[in-house]
């Protein structure tokens, strides 16, 4: 009978906890997949802010007060095409995979939450603070992410400050976190591949009166990774067009495509959604203006199909984590348009910025960078597949960029403002 | 003498390890300049948020799953099932899962903004998720029928071996 505690205890009370899952082995499991799948989401995430070039121009920046934050930023490269779907697909996808591990991870350690005293040194009071930035952060991270790629916006202003700000606030704590405990993580599992199975008696995390065990250590780590199974198998294939995506069942963009043929693709942002007016695009009404050194270009859409046209395989790849195949389209190269008003672009190419028929919503004008623009792969996209744009798909004419966030790629283009950004 | 001693020792007992003070403060400073920013919006909303999840996974989130577990161990304890545990606990734990990751589609609260911005239809999220769901508990049925059948015939297998051992009295071959 001394094996049940008493039905008054509290939280505060180690033996209040009985799961004889818990204890310092599985937290140090969980913390080691956490310690290097967390790293991986910074990295990735930072390349995502990279890739949007916010150095560049105000209106590719949504983080104007970012101050040092912005240190490590570079010119986004064209090369190799994928590279944003790469590392945004691994940040969404494996975001989606962690969050059992990061509820497992908080499960297992939510004794010392309550543990008494509450404080015991003013290191150990500032470690708690940190902590609350940790878990706070991880939350908070993971749930603004989960809402934004459902289109949930309802947190508490842009999504882009408070992704990147609370990314940073939780990398801080999460520094200290690892620094204080991934030794003895390590310690742990190594004792564990070792064979030594014994439990130590100062393992904090371990319930001092356990219940008779529903599920081995090993079991519970097993429902751990069959989550992040389900959550990466009902979400991967939205990187990929075809049969692939309809294995994503239950994540956005997965399942069946918008369409069937040509135009047929995963489209962000219908035309009528963002309030594109179709007389506006009718090639009777619809202009392109380009304006450079040398003065501005007015060109009809059968203008620019006279220009020499070329084609490129690339694929859109969103900062929500779904992308397209490689979708084949046929239109003008930026840096021949750049070459109408005035710059020698395949030596010197300028910056453009590029402005939609779209009325509102942010990026609705974006800046590409020079290296964007000189890429022989970067076109004013007429066609895709084979026909003309269809409306959805930025119909007359869309940007289109190697390797570039699906949000650059402007589309129902009206204006390139060709120079130094 | 001795008084000295233990004041120094309470004083590093009052402040704790040094070299965790110096890394803890280095990460505030980190922590300060990116919260400051995070913060320069709508600074009470973003903090509730922040401290907010923390605060409803802990004492909300978790008691809720815990205790549902725990009825679930009970209940089926109570039927005499305990065996059935861990073929209830895995599907159900794996379609709480995908419901909590992807409530606001499943509820439909994004249905209008999701087909108007992606042109895909936003209505059958609650459908798949249901039959999701439906696929993790029939499979899971499958594997706990699977292996009850084969449990019954070891053990069928074993009393009939264990039958025909008393009849001969034939010692067990040293692999059983």
């Amino acid at each position: 009978m001394a094996r049940f505690p008493s039905p008054f205890s509290f939280p505060s009370s180690p033996a209040f906890w009985r799961s004889p899952v818990r204890g310092a082995r599985f937290t140090s499991v969980l913390g080691l997949v956490l310690l290097a799948g967390m790293t991986v989401l910074f990295v990735t995430g930072l390349l995502s802010y990279a890739a949007y070039n916010p150095d560049l121009h105000r209106v590719n920046d949504q983080t104007p007060g970012k101050g040092l934050l912005g240190f490590f930023l570079f010119a986004w490269p064209t090369d190799p095409h994928w590279l944003y779907r790469l590392t945004q697909g691994v940040h969404v996808t494996l975001g989606l995979a962690l969050v059992p591990v990061l509820l497992a991870k908080l499960w297992s350690v939510v004794p010392r939450l309550f543990a008494l005293p509450p404080v015991r040194s003013l290191a150990h009071a500032l470690e708690r603070v940190s902590l609350l930035l940790l878990v706070g952060g991880a939350l908070f991270e993971f749930v603004t992410g989960i809402l934004n790629v459902q289109l949930d916006y309802a947190f508490p202003g842009s999504f882009y400050p408070l992704h990147l700000y609370g990314a940073w606030v939780f990398f801080a704590a999460f520094l200290a976190h690892v620094a204080l405990k991934a030794p003895t993580a390590v310690r742990n599992v190594r004792a564990m591949r070792a064979g030594r199975e014994e439990q130590r008696e100062d393992d904090v995390l371990a319930a001092p009166r356990p219940d008779p065990p529903t599920v081995s250590r090993r079991g519970a780590l097993w429902l751990v990774g069959g989550g992040s199974a389900v959550l990466f198998g009902t979400s991967a294939g939205r990187s990929f067009d075809g049969p692939l995506r309809a294995t994503a069942v239950l994540s956005p963009h997965g399942g069946p495509e918008p369409g069937e043929g040509p135009n047929g693709f995963q489209i962000n942002k219908t035309a009528a959604y963002v309030g594109i007016d179709p007389r506006e695009t009718r090639p009777e009404a619809w202009r392109l203006v380009v304006t450079g050194r040398s003065g501005t270009v007015r060109l009809s859409l059968a203008e620019l199909r006279r220009l020499p046209l070329h084609s490129a395989a690339l694929p859109i790849a969103c900062v929500e984590g779904w992308s397209t195949s490689d979708q084949w389209w046929r239109g003008v190269r930026l840096r021949d348009l750049a070459a109408l008003v005035g710059y020698d672009a395949s030596d010197d190419p300028p910056d453009v910025l590029v402005d939609s028929l779209q009325r509102s919503g942010p990026f609705r004008r974006a800046a590409l960078r020079a290296n964007q623009v000189g890429d022989a792969r970067s076109l004013l996209a007429l066609d895709v597949n084979g026909e003309p744009l269809s409306a959805d798909h930025g119909r007359p004419a869309r940007v289109i960029v190697p390797a570039a966030p699906g949000v650059l790629n402007t589309k129902w283009v009206a204006r390139l403002e060709f120079g130094e950004l | 003498m001795r008084t000295r001693i233990r004041g120094r020792r309470s004083l590093r007992e009052l402040t704790g390890s040094p070299y965790q003070l110096l890394l803890l403060a280095c990460s505030f400073a980190l922590a300060g300049y990116a919260g400051v920013r995070l913060l320069a919006g709508e600074a009470v909303p973003v903090a509730l948020w922040f401290a907010g999840s923390a605060l409803l996974h802990d004492l909300v989130l978790l008691p809720c799953y815990a205790a549902l577990d725990r009825a679930a161990v009970r209940l089926l304890g109570a039927c005499g099932r305990r065996t059935w545990l861990p073929y209830v606990r895995g599907p159900a734990l794996l379609s709480g899962l995908l419901l909590l990751v992807w409530f606001p589609l499943i509820s439909g609260r994004v249905e209008e903004r999701y087909a108007g911005a992606t042109g895909l239809s936003g209505d059958d999220f609650l459908a798949r998720w249901l039959l999701v769901t439906a696929a993790l508990f029939a499979g899971s049925a499958l594997l706990l029928a699977a292996r009850s059948r084969s449990e019954r015939r070891s053990r069928s297998g074993s009393r009939r071996r264990s039958r025909a051992r008393s009849a001969t009295k034939a010692r067990p071959p040293a692999s059983q």
